[in-house]
């Protein structure tokens, strides 16, 4: 049996085009040795659901600069539920406010969001400690 | 679980189909135990492997072959090969940003796979996903690959059709690789036909094979695409539709999967083989009796490598070990 690689969906709901910090997301999660499967810009919900379906990734995150997080973080986490993909974590990060942060954390399988200023550095480990919690 | 998921799956529940893909890529005897059951349900599809350098343009073809299809009614299954970095093990995929058009249709199912190691874009956890998603009921699979280099007839026999995509400025790099891409191609799509010297290469190359004596009575047929306009997709797609046509006509489809089987069944033999050699405990003793035996002036390097390799083959079946290595 071989390890697969941890495998994360990058998506950018909404309509803002502004991919730049995602990109740099991915360039880390990549480096550290992860694959990373980015979707691109202006993706619905229901889009970034079948990618994650399709894909079985082991983690969905995504980014939104738009303001639309505490819209599209919620409807997403509930159709990937409803798809039935309940034991897969979802991640957020974007130009959050911290009350909206916190807010989003409190709902079940929204497993943390990324503010503004947060370190790729911090990211890798959470993201490989959230899938395989053991190491 | 597994049988959950066979249940499911043969239901045409799709997250049941992508977790035995998973458990395919994972390896390993559960990977074996979806594949023995998965098999005997494929065969159905038509697999097109669509292949060309970095950037030439393949995943918007795709996309574009995925619309037709669709509009043909067809269920169309993609798996899109994208590079591993050498460095760090990991790989952005990227080829669903180009493929866009079938989003939101059933119909239509992509997996992303890096090529995790294999320098050459094409590993068997390529086909045998083609093979879940061909048992999943869709009846064209398509196989994107960047796999254009030293071992392009190992595409080749894993496809009925081979589209080669390659883009003007390519016409230098061609010269060295023509021998190959001509050989696997059926259909070479020159993309990006509105930047300068389209015509000029495709006239060349249509050139050059004409000069070939065509085997087994098909000559690949070259065409002008410009894939993000959506020009001479139409084409393209006659020409893959002609060549499923010939590929109908006397048993030639049969003939080519059965070369294309031969050699899957050798590269998996092949891999596992050298598996037990890196991985079994009772080879890698033998290997130290035998330098052993060398130093003590009993054996040569070639004669203890016999035994070695003579040795594998009595050690039994102790190697239930379906690690996907890389062809080639």
């Amino acid at each position: 049996m071989r390890e697969r690689p941890v495998r994360v969906l990058l998506a950018k709901p909404g309509l803002d085009g502004h991919d730049r910090g995602a990109k740099v997301v991915a360039s880390a999660l990549r480096d550290a040795g992860m694959e990373v499967i980015y979707t691109g810009l202006h993706q619905t919900p229901e889009m970034i659901v079948e990618a994650a379906l399709q894909e079985d990734v082991d983690v969905v995150s995504v980014s939104i600069l738009s303001g639309a997080h505490m819209t599209l973080i919620p409807r997403l986490r509930e159709l990937m539920n409803a798809a039935g993909l309940t034991d897969v974590p979802l991640v957020g990060g974007g130009i959050i406010p911290d009350e909206d942060a916190d807010t989003l954390r409190s709902i079940r399988g929204i497993a943390e969001i990324f503010g503004p200023g947060t370190d790729t550095r911090d990211i890798v480990p959470y993201i490989r400690n959230l899938v395989s919690p053991q190491n | 679980m597994h049988d959950e998921y066979l249940e499911n799956f043969r239901a045409g529940d799709p997250l049941a189909a992508s977790r035995l893909m998973s458990i395919v890529e994972r390896g390993g005897p559960p990977a074996q135990g979806v594949l023995d059951a998965v098999y005997p349900l494929t065969g159905a599809a038509h697999r097109i492997a669509v292949t060309g350098g970095t950037g030439a343009g393949k995943s918007t073809l795709i996309d574009a072959f995925v619309a037709r299809f669709r509009g043909a009614g067809e269920r169309v299954g993609v798996v899109a090969e994208d590079p591993t970095s050498p460095l760090c093990g990991g790989a952005i995929l990227g080829d669903r940003i180009r493929m866009q058009s079938a989003v939101g249709d059933p119909g239509v199912f992509v997996r992303s796979i890096a090529s995790r190691g294999g320098d050459t874009g094409f590993s068997t956890v390529a086909v045998d996903l083609a093979d879940v998603l061909d048992a999943f009921g869709c009846g064209i699979v398509l196989l994107e690959t960047t796999g254009v280099g030293q071992n392009e007839h190992r595409v080749r026999h894993a496809a009925d059709s081979v589209v080669v995509v390659l883009t003007p400025e390519a016409g230098d790099d061609v010269q060295g690789l023509k021998a190959g891409i001509l050989e696997i191609a059926d259909v070479i799509a020159v993309n990006k036909r509105d930047r300068p010297g389209a015509e000029a290469f495709a006239a060349d190359l249509a050139d050059t094979l004409s000069m070939r004596e065509p085997a087994d009575g098909w000559s690949a047929r070259v065409v002008t695409t410009c894939a993000t306009r959506g020009d001479g997709i139409g084409d393209v797609f006659a020409a893959i539709a002609a060549h499923e046509n010939y590929l109908r006509a006397d048993g030639r489809r049969a003939k080519r999967r059965a070369e294309g089987l031969y050699e899957r069944v050798r590269a998996i033999a092949l891999a596992r083989a050298a598996a037990a050699l890196q991985h079994d405990a009772g080879a890698t003793h033998r290997i130290v009796e035998a330098v052993r035996a060398i130093e003590s002036g009993a054996l040569t390097p070639w004669r203890a490598a016999a035994t070695v390799v003579e040795a594998l083959w009595h050690d039994g079946d102790n190697t239930s070990n379906t690690d996907h290595e890389v062809i080639g």
